[in-house]
């Protein structure tokens, strides 16, 4: 008797993942992050040096300069850039799909540099005033409202400034802050607007002869943390260095991506025909896992927001390539097992249990290798690894648990019995037992 | 679509001083090709600069010589300039110098005028492509022993020390061979050679699994021939799968080498001789290691005298 449920069972499950797969494929595939050697695009390395002898680079002045570096990107307007710290002094700062070169390079080079100005725009302060890494985010002792703190290098100097502008009627007494004042901005121009370019504007209303200064405002515990960084940042006197650079036309970038997804495409329909040439019914389960494979990595490849690169694509191969491996290796032993003259149903036990371990000691062995060029490596290496563990715990689950249990509800269904055909075995293969 | 490799009557341990000879030579051939030719480094590794121009119509070496003579750029240095593409409308030019801001922006604009394409320019330190490079050497070089551990402990020390010597096998027959025919190696072909060593580890376990798999079942192998049986029909059990494996990885990295386009040509590649090299590293040189260190291991084990207890002589 064929116990039908079981492979009604299959062809709902098969069904539920097609249409999972057909219904998210476009989006997961819009969303994948192409680097820039796919999309083209601009590539920076900086070094970053101090730029007065004596300072520290550590990795306070590192992230705030990270941030700076952000700030400066949202400028140009460009959407997700890549900006890592990498090594001790260095900053890679990618910027996918940039046109203009040319100012994004002297934005970004440009360091932050932050203004204290009055109403008419007169700078009372610039942040070579203000002491390296001395701002920093803060509540209110009285209020509990998130602030802003500042160390002056000279607190006089600031006790002269407030003085004067004390003096001054109000809507005239004001420290206005800037980041990036470029001629032609003004306050009065900027006031009225609703996300106005300065970054704040506070009344003095008594002279204050101190070195530390309180921001307060209508922030959140955020924004005083991110305006912290960045006049952290602004202060920070760091020479960036640029020591490597790549541009990838828009066309260029277009093109190798179209031909190596259309490549790819080639490869894995060459693959699905030889496995259900070779393998028949298994082979056909085999391409049902894959093809789940495949979204499934590209699904947390985007939840992880890395960016696809050719390194990428090479630990994707590598993957598909393991996963496949997986398949045959069970179905070989399945094979094997069914030609000694044993039943379908013990065949595929036998097989499946004897398979697992071989996977099992050959996928760790390689995710071993994967996690030491993670620890170790930098850019593309690590970009590399993270794709190929992804992969290898992918295939895991999808080629070697997934797998097991589709082609063991048809096994369970007794369909099989008796057709060894259906595994590509012939009947004079099989040992009489 | 079938057939059955353990009936073949293939005495594949039989020939393994030839295997041995034939990779040794090989990696010789390709110590003395890295001295004499060396590598053909691309500009990730070297300092300087590169200019691929991308047109609409075909281009002629002359012509971007002169275009570069137009703008007046590098005139102490005259740039190597390649063509590429179906009807040569990319070229390549390399600079010894790097460009500063200014030259690029005027370089850029040049071509974009001319051939309606922006160019990539691409400037570099020496440092940081050799930093890659040396930091994949050390990833590779630790992952090994990390995987020589793991081995030891769920195999055997020996199968360990194989496997890692097919690995860097694999991994320095692409170099040689990438010496020999000099074609660039830029940063992706570190990804190609990480990609192979992936593999050919992966391949190895799996042979070595059944190899260990069929010494277990054995009570005492007393000569050499019959572990080397042991080994022969271990090979043979897993050649379908070997050839399979590969011819599936093959179809992928040959689709990308044919279809692929200029920019992936070399990592695919270098990709298609890896995983060649990745499957016969496997069977023929990994495996009969294995075999001859294994065979003086039992030998030194049975020649030594049983210990007698000491308390006997008390």
């Amino acid at each position: 008797m064929v116990k039908k449920g079981r492979i009604a069972l299959f062809f709902f499950i098969v069904a539920l993942m097609a249409t999972g797969i057909a219904l998210l494929v476009r989006p997961v595939i819009s969303d994948v992050n192409l680097g820039l050697d796919l999309q083209g695009g601009f590539e920076v390395l900086y070094e970053v040096e101090p730029i007065n002898e004596g300072d520290t680079i550590n990795d306070e002045a590192l992230l705030s300069t990270t941030t700076a570096l952000n700030e400066r990107v949202n400028t140009i307007g460009v959407s997700e850039p890549t900006i890592q710290i990498e090594g001790d002094n260095r900053i890679r700062v990618q910027l996918a799909g940039v046109q203009d070169q040319e100012s994004a390079r002297e934005i970004l080079a440009t360091g932050g540099e932050l203004t204290i100005r009055d109403v008419d725009d007169n700078i009372l302060l610039d942040g070579s005033d203000l002491t390296q890494n001395g701002s920093s985010a803060s509540l209110h002792a009285d209020t509990n409202q998130p602030i802003v703190t500042l160390t002056l290098d000279d607190g006089d100097q600031f006790g002269e400034i407030t003085q004067e502008l004390s003096q001054r009627p109000d809507n005239e007494n004001l420290l206005v802050m800037w980041l990036d004042f470029e001629e032609g901005d003004s306050y009065e121009e900027e006031r009225l607007k609703e996300d106005p370019k300065f970054l704040s504007a506070a009344s003095v209303r008594q002279p204050l002869f101190t070195r530390n200064v309180m921001i307060e405002g209508n922030f959140t515990t955020e924004e005083t943390r991110f305006l912290a960084e960045i006049l952290n940042a602004g202060s920070l006197p760091v020479d960036l260095n640029e020591i490597y650079s790549t541009s990838v036309g828009a066309s260029l970038g277009e093109q190798a991506m179209k031909q190596t997804v259309n490549a790819g495409l080639i490869g894995v329909a060459l693959i699905f025909i030889y496995m259900i040439m070779y393998y028949r019914f298994p082979g056909v389960i085999a391409v049902i896992t894959l093809s789940a494979y495949t979204f499934l990595v590209l699904v947390i490849f985007n939840a992880l927001n890395a960016v696809l690169t050719l390194p990428g694509i090479a630990a994707l191969i590598l993957g598909v390539g393991m996963a496949v491996d997986a398949n045959i290796i069970t179905y070989e032993r399945v094979r094997e097992e069914i030609k000694t003259g044993k039943s379908i149903k013990s065949a595929y036990k036998v097989g499946g249990r004897r398979s697992f371990a071989t996977i099992f000691d050959a996928n760790i062995t390689t995710l071993i290798a994967a996690g030491v060029m993670f620890y170790f490596g930098t850019s593309s290496v690590q970009g590399f690894a993270v794709m190929l563990i992804i992969s290898i715990l992918v295939s895991f689950l999808t080629a070697v648990w997934g797998s097991r249990v589709l082609l063991g509800l048809w096994v369970d269904s007794k369909f099989l019995n008796k057709r060894p055909g259906w595994f590509g075995v012939k009947r004079g293969e099989i040992d009489e037992l | 679509m079938s057939f059955n490799p353990e009936k073949w009557n293939v005495d594949l341990t039989k020939h393994r001083r030839k295997f041995f000879v034939g990779s040794g030579l090989t990696v010789i051939i390709g110590i003395v090709l890295l001295f004499t030719m060396g590598l053909n480094l691309g500009v990730d590794f070297e300092s300087g600069s590169n200019v691929e121009i991308q047109t609409d119509e075909p281009l002629t070496q002359e012509q971007v010589l002169a275009d570069f003579e137009a703008i007046d750029i590098d005139d102490s240095y005259v740039p190597s300039v390649t063509l590429g593409g179906d009807q040569s409308q990319n070229a390549s030019a390399r600079f010894v110098d790097e460009f500063s801001q200014q030259e690029i922006a005027l370089i850029q604009s040049y071509f974009d005028e001319k051939y309606g394409h922006s160019p990539n320019i691409s400037t570099v330190s020496p440092l940081v492509g050799e930093e890659l490079a040396q930091n994949a050497l050390l990833s590779v070089l630790i992952a090994s022993v990390a995987i020589v551990i793991y081995i030891a402990f769920r195999f055997q020390f020996l199968y360990g020390i194989s496997a890692i010597i097919g690995l860097l096998h694999d991994a320095f027959i692409i170099i040689a061979l990438f010496s020999l025919l000099q074609i660039e190696i830029n940063v992706p072909f570190i990804a190609a050679v990480l990609t192979v060593v992936g593999y050919s580890i992966n391949d190895t376990i799996v042979t070595f699994d059944r190899m260990r798999e069929n010494v277990n079942k054995e009570k005492e192998i007393n000569s050499f021939e019959r572990l080397a049986h042991i080994v022969n029909k271990s090979l043979l059990q897993v050649i379908t799968r070997s050839i399979n494996t590969v011819l599936t990885v093959l179809f992928a990295s040959l689709a990308l080498f044919i279809f692929g386009g200029e920019a992936i040509r070399s990592f695919s590649l270098a990709l298609v001789i890896g995983l060649v090299a990745g499957t016969y590293s496997s069977m023929f040189l990994c495996a009969q290691m294995w075999l001859v260190w294994e065979w003086k291991r039992l030998k030194k084990i049975k020649s030594k005298p049983p210990k007698q207890p000491e308390e006997e002589y008390i």
